[in-house]
């Protein structure tokens, strides 16, 4: 299973998560976890997905959530494959 | 699994801390390309660079985006061109001509930098190191991308002299060469003792003979993290600000790691070393003056500055030497002057003079670099600051180097721009007392007694 990493900053609001799985179903991406919490009205969210069927390239995907984010819904959303994580935080 | 607090910390290292890959280079081997006809040498260089490199850039913009990691530079780095040309090279224009071919291929890849018109004189210079050498004032100024270098000592072999001198008036002669653009030529040249094999970074980058065919190196750095990691150990021992620099340090090289792993699969070319090195931006929060400020020096320079700065190079080490079993390059902390706001700043207000940076280097990754000196400093001058540097090099068998920029027609107070990551540096004071007695007397300084370990 490849999986990538997909976080959420920016000023709560109505049908955030909703846009993001949308777009994520339209990519053929599978949710496996999300957590999420909200702090002074800024919503924090990290995903965990499952990128093994993606539709389409990786970079194409990264760049299309960090556009609707951007221009839709108003929040920063990254999306990073798990590797970089897992190398700095476990021996 | 991966928690919340974790991918923050790395994203926030990567957002506000500017955690970046400082350079993936590949370094290229150009021994076969040797030709006595010049225009075939220049010919199969370019074919070699070419056809060896030409996915470097996208590669190395796919893992960043994979990995949401910036990465600065794509360079390569190439045989010692002294070696190379060798065979066809008669005159200096011979070797100018080698640059050119050099820049041309650095530019149609795309590549930020390219390393490698270099000698390895460090004991005697044959009669084409000679001539490379006294071709690199014309080959800077007519190329964009190329970078020189020339190992002048080593610990083995003593600290060949005469390349010394002839360095001094190069250094002046390069500045001449681009007096125009504020001598930025010195900026593409370096000298070196106990220059390594295999490092990344610019400007002394080349591929070593005892290199493969091609190699993948990648340059880590991050001074950010390490401040932003130090601000929360203010009034902590000793051993607690250890531990923070060098699990920081850890987690930085670890980062290098997967992505030296990545491109190296991705471009199907061995893997060589990891270099992580803290290297400074003119950046905000990108310096390591601050680092050093962040652990109780009032600015870099003050009394206190050296120890804290082998503190601080030591733990990096240990650091990352638990994150990978391929260090090598320089590995450390740089402290360039110009490509440093702290440094800058510490050198503007006086806290900071060459005479500190020189005892800086004794315990840092590499030497006096980017610093700017009046541009009426006596090319025997220049000579009698490169041997010091080598001197220290020499005998405490570590990489040494020196690139300082003779500012033609400045002289102390006035600033010189550079522009980009090269940055901004008022011209620093040198002791005008003479050397050239010294420095002219020709050959070579011995190997210490501690060279002798067979």
């Amino acid at each position: 299973m490849k999986k990538a990493i997909i976080t959420v900053v920016g000023k709560d609001t109505v049908g955030i998560i909703a846009a993001v799985c949308t777009y994520l179903a339209a990519c053929n991406v599978n949710i496996l976890d999300i957590s999420q919490t909200i702090v002074h009205g800024y919503f924090n969210m990290m995903m965990v997905v499952d990128i093994s069927a993606l539709s389409k390239p990786f970079g194409e995907m990264s760049e299309e959530l960090g556009r609707l984010g951007e221009e839709k819904i108003g929040v920063q959303i990254k999306c990073q494959k798990e590797e970089i994580f897992d190398e700095m935080h476990r021996i | 699994m991966i928690n919340f607090r974790e991918v923050t910390e790395t994203n926030q290292m990567i957002e506000k801390e500017n955690l970046d890959v400082r350079t993936i280079t590949m370094g290229i081997s150009l021994l076969d390309c040797a030709d006595p006809d010049l225009g075939h040498c220049c010919e199969k260089i370019y074919d070699r660079i070419v056809k060896s490199s030409c996915n470097l850039v996208r590669v190395g913009e796919e893992i960043s985006t994979d990995f949401g990691i910036p990465i600065v530079n794509k360079r390569i780095s190439v045989t010692p061109i002294a070696l190379v040309g060798a065979s066809c090279c008669r005159t200096e224009e011979d070797y100018v001509q080698i640059a050119k071919t050099l820049d041309r291929a650095a530019h149609d890849v795309g590549v930020n930098f390219l390393g490698g018109f270099s000698a390895l004189v460090s004991k005697g210079m044959t009669a084409s190191d000679e001539l490379l050498i006294r071709s690199i004032p014309e080959a800077l100024s007519v190329t964009e991308l190329v970078c020189a270098s020339v190992n002048l000592g080593s610990t083995r072999t003593g600290i060949n002299m005469d390349a010394v001198r002839l360095m001094g008036s190069i250094f002046k002669e390069t500045a001449q060469k681009t007096a125009d653009r504020d001598s930025l030529g010195c900026a593409k040249l370096v000298v070196f003792c106990n220059a390594p094999d295999d490092n990344p970074f610019m400007a002394g980058a080349f591929h070593g003979v005892t290199e493969a065919d091609r190699v993948i190196n990648v340059g880590v750095s991050g001074p950010g993290v390490v401040k932003t990691a130090l601000e929360s150990m203010h009034g902590k021992s000793f051993a607690e600000l250890c531990e923070t620099v060098k699990k920081t340090a850890f987690k930085i090289t670890r980062v290098g790691m997967l992505v030296a792993r990545e491109a190296s699969k991705r471009l199907d070319v061995p893997f060589g070393i990891v270099d992580l090195s803290l290297a400074p931006t003119p950046a905000i929060g990108d310096s390591v003056a601050d680092i050093l400020c962040e652990m109780g020096l009032e600015q870099a320079g003050a009394p206190g500055t050296t120890a804290a700065l082998a503190l601080l190079n030591d733990q990096v080490k240990k650091g990352g030497v638990m994150a990978s079993s391929y260090v090598g390059g320089l590995s450390g902390a740089f402290i360039p002057v110009s490509e440093d706001r702290g440094m800058i700043h510490a050198a503007e207000c006086g806290a900071l003079t060459i005479e500190k940076l020189e005892a800086m280097t004794c315990v840092c990754s590499v030497g006096l670099d980017m610093i700017a000196i009046p541009g009426d400093t006596p090319d025997t001058t220049i000579a009698g600051i490169i041997a010091d540097e080598m001197a220290i090099g020499m005998v405490n068998a570590k990489t040494t180097a020196v690139r300082v920029i003779p500012v033609i027609g400045k002289g102390v107070g006035e600033t010189v721009e550079f522009g980009g990551l090269l940055g901004h540096a008022p011209i620093m004071p040198v002791n005008r007392y003479d050397c050239s007695e010294f420095v002219n007397r020709g050959g070579r300084i011995p190997a210490p007694i501690h060279s002798f370990k067979n």
